[in-house]
């Protein structure tokens, strides 16, 4: 695949030669194999997407796989800027791997643009001028839900995350924005794929609604034993548990879960369009709200580009910043922290012509801005 | 806590450790039987769900695809037991290890390049789909009932198999003596390949049964493989009895624990540590009881060769 596309890049660069601009190489690192593997895919193949349609000539794209391994990710990240000596990273899915990249790349000066995880720790504090978020900060769609959930008029939530950073940052994030009372809190296991003790407790609880975190199978695994348990009480997670490319193997068990999300592919723009329909035409599926990252990472890069070259760090950093882009969600600039400031909308899980998607039914938040960038000293 | 709830945990623990059974049924088979550890035997489960799903796709059966799961999966067994499995009964555990290591990273990049790493779909019918009350509990899925009796009557068909026919009769002599039933004229390549399918089979059987109630995606089954690993170590190595009740103690202890040990936490620290500690500790109560019962008995419960 990277053979590929540079193969296509090339053959697109002989026919624009003679634009004299300076080509730019980027190095994606992304979990191509194993568990997780097509939140990956997705962001790989946004990203391409939005390469192709803005008919970059000059943008060099390597991808490599890191199989969700952090020391994998790490030994691709030196290679990339010692061998391949690209001007800037992006890729990376999951938070630890995030962790054990980006502030090292960062302080030694290569421009990372994170197309997916947000770490607490590199939104507040370990913020960096070479960081830029362009999806969210790890809370902001479980905040999201928990504001939806007070506003839904909930008084007694019952909440389940894994027990491991990300699951414990969710329920944080939940308890922040959400008003009621708790019916129960609870960790299960990494990796989990039998509810059903957990479920029997959730029936007892007398809760009057479920806010689940369980990111892949272990969502797949939740709502289908959910679904099939006759406990009927409404159900809302993040957009991570019922984005498009698991939503078909959940099937009509999700129906009718609220679920929060930064996109959504029924928001009405001419970008988002233009991304849904190519999207559909190039991979033969629907896209999910990775592929929209990927896509507006792309976006963000070229649009920095128009305005200043690469090789000047200042005035690249400046233009990136101004994020002078038409992101596919909408309304999109940078805070200080270089995070995004968002609408997060509230969706709602539908059956459209046999297909199973999502449906955008309101705004959880206008405007959300993390809560860490006040402990960020940049301005 | 009512009772009810403590009854309906206990039967969740136990359905747990029947699914697990399953696994292990085949697993304790090949160990006992050819001495052999079979790590790839996690993709047979695999390739019971993966056959199932796509099968029941096909024709929209959910039973066609469980008997599809189940063929699939021995078929698979059969297959690398020809191939690859044959070469290996002479060399020592860790050329065992490496080569059916091997065969796990092909069994999965091979469904990948078929069926692509998304998830397949793949439900319960719709005949065993609601829920049903129970002595002491009000609504529990039918489905999960299913599954008891099913990996019940596994357990009694093995039973009966191995001791009451002339293949069983065979199986435990090769167990015994391998050489021995050799030279008395039983053709032993046959067996070897007959009983690799057959835990094939079972494990096919739980891949398409269990990949219904949970997802169906490449790497389903090595999680699975790990406490199957250590249901047999804790029953005793070879034995389908011992299999069986290290099973059902290990669904029970794992369920039971995973439930109560944060309530019972509560007592002596506040709520988010409790919750923290109590799910941290549970997942490892399953490893202290083996460590516990490897100390008493270091051969595990039933031990099948002495």
């Amino acid at each position: 695949m990277k053979k590929l596309v540079s193969a296509g890049v090339a053959a697109l660069l002989c026919c624009t030669a003679g634009v004299a601009q300076a080509e730019v190489k980027i190095g994606m690192i992304t979990t191509l194999s194993g568990g997780g593997s097509t939140l990956g895919i997705d962001v790989r193949d946004g990203f391409e997407l939005a390469l192709k349609q803005a008919g970059a000539s000059d943008v060099k794209l390597l991808v490599e796989d890191d199989a969700r391994k952090p020391e994998v990710a790490k030994k691709l990240a030196d290679k990339f800027i010692q061998k391949d000596k690209v001007d800037i990273l992006t890729g990376i899915i999951w938070s630890n791997l995030a962790m054990a990249v980006v502030p090292a790349v960062t302080h030694k000066g290569t421009l990372y643009i994170s197309p997916n995880a947000g770490p607490s720790a590199l939104a507040g504090k370990a913020c960096h001028e070479n960081y830029f978020n362009v999806a969210w900060q790890n809370d902001s769609l479980h905040e999201a839900m928990g504001s939806h959930a007070t506003r839904a008029g909930y008084k007694k939530t019952f909440i389940l995350a894994p027990n491991y950073p990300a699951g414990t940052d969710a329920l944080k994030g939940f308890k922040r924005m959400y008003k009621g009372e708790l019916a129960g809190e609870l960790f299960t296991r990494l990796g989990q794929d039998d509810y059903a003790a957990e479920i029997a407790q959730i029936r007892a609880s007398e809760a009057d609604s479920v806010f689940f975190f369980l990111p892949g199978g272990m969502g797949i695994a939740f709502m289908k034993q959910y679904a099939q348990s006759g406990v009927d009480m409404p159900v809302m997670g993040p957009a991570f548990s019922f984005s498009q490319d698991i939503l078909p193997a959940i099937g009509d068990a999700a129906i009718g879960v609220a679920n929060s999300s930064q996109w959504g592919k029924d928001i009405e723009s001419g970008v988002n369009a233009k991304f849904v329909e190519g999207f559909k035409e190039a991979y033969g599926r629907l896209p999910s709200l990775y592929a929209s990252q990927g896509y507006d990472a792309a976006n963000l890069i070229l649009s920095a580009m128009e305005k200043a070259d690469v090789g000047n760090e200042d005035d690249f950093r400046a233009a990136l910043k101004e994020a002078d882009f038409a992101s596919v969600r909408g309304d999109f600039r940078f805070g200080n922290n270089n995070h995004p400031i968002q609408d997060i909308y509230v969706r709602e899980v539908v059956k459209e012509g046999g297909q199973i998607t999502n449906k955008i039914v309101g705004v959880a938040i206008k405007g959300h801005q993390d809560v860490y960038a006040s402990r960020c000293r940049m301005k | 806590m009512t009772a009810a709830l403590i009854f309906e945990q206990i039967l969740n623990g136990l359905q747990f450790g029947l699914t697990l059974f399953l696994m292990a049924a085949g697993l304790t088979l090949v160990f006992g039987v050819m001495g052999l550890i079979n790590l790839a035997h996690g993709s047979l489960y695999m390739v019971g769900a993966f056959c199932c799903a796509w099968i029941t796709q096909q024709t929209g059966s959910f039973w066609l695809g469980l008997g599809g799961g189940v063929l699939g999966a021995a078929a698979a067994g059969a297959l690398i037991e020809m191939l690859v499995i044959r070469r290996l009964y002479d060399r020592d555990h860790l050329d065992q290890v490496l080569a059916t290591f091997a065969l796990i990273l092909i069994f999965s990049e091979g469904t990948r390049m078929v069926f692509g790493s998304m998830p397949l779909y793949l439900n319960i019918p719709a005949a065993l789909g609601g829920t049903i009350a129970l002595p002491g509990v009000e609504a529990y899925p039918v489905y999960r009932l299913f599954i008891i009796l099913a990996a019940l009557a596994v357990a009694v068909l093995l039973y009966l198999l191995i001791s009451k026919t002339r293949l069983g009769m065979q199986i435990r002599a090769g167990e015994s003596d391998r050489e021995m039933i050799a030279a008395l004229g039983v053709d032993i390549k046959m067996l070897y390949t007959i009983v690799f399918a057959l835990g094939g089979a079972i494990a096919g059987l739980s891949g398409a049964l269990v990949g219904s109630l949970r997802s169906v995606q490449v790497g389903m089954g090595e999680p699975v493989l790990i406490l199957a690993f250590v249901v047999i170590v804790i029953g005793g190595i070879g034995s389908v009895k011992g299999a069986l009740i290290g099973s059902v103690l290990i669904g029970l202890v794992d369920t039971l624990g995973r439930i109560f040990l944060p309530i019972a936490l509560k007592f002596f620290m506040e709520n988010a540590s409790a919750n923290s500690i109590g799910s941290a500790l549970s997942s490892m109560l399953i490893y202290l009881m083996m460590a516990g019962i490897l100390a008493v008995k270091p051969k595990g419960l039933f031990n099948a060769t002495n």
